[in-house]
């Protein structure tokens, strides 16, 4: 079980379980849509910018323990930050998750958890869903993303 | 009931195998390898079952001796080849009990049959306002082909309900038929349930109101003794490796009638009699609906495959199916916070759950750390997920060369399961 231990982290399945950020956020204008139709994870993301900087962000939905998870986790994680940053770290994060190198990984923080995603690639769509979400809020775009 | 007989002289009996599962285990090579450091425990039989050794021998021997294209040389391998080819259907029309031959056509699948139907018969049959019925827990691959021809032909697609436990409403279903009504498209069995549909009565039921019934028998060829003249059937489709055997080959079933009167689905060689930039002549039946070269070595896998269960005799893997479906419902009931889903009085060996809290994804790479797999997800059925309120579900499927022994694997993962997301 050591692999599936690398995968389910503690800090993954606690956020999973007690998603942090899990509300709408009121009278923000940007928010967007994460849907994968085959697996059934659906959230929405909701960011409040202000001056190119990221004041409040949080999110809604349903999905796997790794989708979960990494969703409230990445509202913690770039809560307060430049929207550079923000995307800077999703490249960061996804470099590490799709196994194409771990240099990331010390900038990554917490993030770093999602490392163990690697060894099981059918699973990086979960992963990586919220993050395309927030991109997608990001750029104002109307259509609901997909990582499948 | 008698077959037709035809040149090949088929169908005679195959050798009666004797059926001890852990003997039939041996016949499927793949049972024999490690997934994860672990014995492979294979419970996803819906979406394919394995092949035996009699398969893979097969292809390996068309390929290796016989491969010619058939239906057009006179040299000795493309007889040979066409009389194996022609030979895999009269096996494939003795399974589903056809009177002929030439109502037993050879498709890639379910899917194409489906397409098939709905292109050819549907196109010339369903006009503005008619009406087709399909049931709340179809295949997409059994909705999908009748929206395309109702949005073309403004008819009017139907949905028959079913209930909490994923059967059909018959009084409900009755309350769909009209004067409009041209065809009942219905699964014989479940993908994702796991229910056995009444067919029986639905067909009568449809003959009474003067429509046309296709059976999506996908699911159905591998677990039952499927009679299309007995069931009065007009349409029955099914596919090939879910009936151990290989991808990429399936059988649509018409009656002659039907099919005579069908145009064409594709045009090209084998489909016609004679070209003539003027006018073309189509090909007798079976052969106007396979137009190119076909999939001879699926057709003949297919044919080792169908042999195989016949040998051992479908209604002994039957039994033993529901003997194991009836330990499995027992087994996973007892896991706490377990809800299956599909709890009909018929059913096959299908197992659909979801547990409290752990989306059915995450079961499935538990599951598969151990070395078992099953299928999690929507099943291809969006709108019976949608019935159910549930995003996808996780799924257990059976096969003739499952054990107890396999749901005890199955089920003290799920108890694993439970404890890595308490």
């Amino acid at each position: 079980m050591a692999e599936l231990r690398d995968l389910y982290q503690e800090v993954i399945l606690e956020h999973s379980k007690r998603p942090r950020n899990y509300r709408t956020l009121a009278g923000t204008s940007l928010s967007a849509e994460g849907y994968n139709p085959l697996c059934g994870d659906h959230f929405v993301i909701y960011v409040d910018v202000e001056d190119g900087r990221i004041r409040d962000i949080s999110f809604q939905g349903s999905g796997c323990a790794i989708s979960k998870a990494s969703a409230s986790m990445m509202t913690q994680a770039v809560k307060g930050k430049p929207t550079a940053d923000a995307e800077k770290l999703f490249m960061d994060f996804h470099r590490v998750v799709t196994g194409k190198n771990n240099v990331g990984v010390d900038d990554l923080g917490k993030l770093a958890a999602f490392a163990g995603v690697s060894e099981f690639p059918v699973r990086v769509k979960c992963a990586t869903l919220a993050w395309h979400a927030l991109r997608a809020a990001l750029a104002g775009e109307k259509q609901a993303v997909s990582t499948e | 009931m008698m077959t037709a007989t035809n040149a090949i002289g088929w169908p005679h009996a195959a050798e009666p195998i004797e059926f001890d599962v852990y003997r039939r285990r041996a016949d499927f090579p793949i049972l024999s390898r490690k997934v994860h450091g672990k014995p492979l425990v294979y419970l996803d039989n819906a979406a394919t079952a394995q092949k035996p050794q009699a398969v893979i021998d097969a292809l390996v021997a068309y390929y290796t001796t016989e491969n010619a294209n058939i239906h057009r040389g006179v040299h000795a391998l493309s007889e040979q080849a066409t009389e194996s080819y022609e030979r895999s259907r009269a096996v494939a029309q003795h399974t589903l009990n056809a009177a002929d031959t030439a109502e037993t056509v050879f498709v890639r699948g379910t899917t194409e049959g489906i397409n098939l139907v709905a292109q050819t018969w549907g196109r010339a049959n369903i006009g503005r306002g008619d009406e087709i019925i399909i049931s709340a827990m179809e295949h997409h691959s059994n909705i999908v082909p009748w929206q395309l021809l109702c949005e073309e032909k403004r008819a009017r697609l139907r949905v028959a309900p079913i209930n909490d436990d994923g059967e059909l409403l018959l009084d409900e279903f009755e309350k769909l038929f009209g004067p409009r009504t041209k065809l009942v498209a219905l699964g014989h069995i479940s993908n994702a349930l796991g229910t056995i549909n009444p067919v029986s009565q639905v067909i009568e039921l449809a003959h009474r109101f003067h429509a046309r019934v296709l059976l999506d028998g996908a699911q159905a060829v591998p677990h039952l003794k499927v009679d299309v003249q007995a069931l009065d059937v007009d349409f029955y489709v099914f596919s090939g490796h879910k009936v151990y055997g290989p991808t990429g080959i399936g059988v649509l079933y018409g009656k002659r009638q039907l099919l005579e009167a069908m145009p064409p689905y594709q045009g090209g060689g084998d489909m016609i009699s004679s070209v003539t930039f003027e006018k073309t002549l189509y090909n007798r039946l079976p052969h106007k609906f396979e137009a190119g070269t076909p999939h001879v070595s699926g057709a003949i896998g297919l044919a080792a495959a169908l042999e195989y269960v016949q040998a051992i005799g479908i209604d002994r893997i039957a039994a033993h199916e529901q003997e194991l479906l009836s330990y499995a419902t027992e087994q996973l009931r007892a896991i706490p916070g377990l809800r299956l889903i599909g709890t009909a009085r018929e059913k096959a060996g299908v197992v659909s759950f979801v547990i409290d809290g752990v989306h059915p994804h995450d079961i499935g790479t538990v599951l598969d750390q151990e070395g078992i797999a099953i299928r999690t997800g929507h099943h291809c059925a969006q709108p019976l997920m949608q019935r159910f309120g549930v995003p996808a579900t996780a799924r257990a499927s059976l096969a003739l060369y499952n054990t107890a022994d396999d749901i005890e694997k199955l089920v003290t993962a799920l108890r694993k399961v439970r404890e890595v997301f308490a």
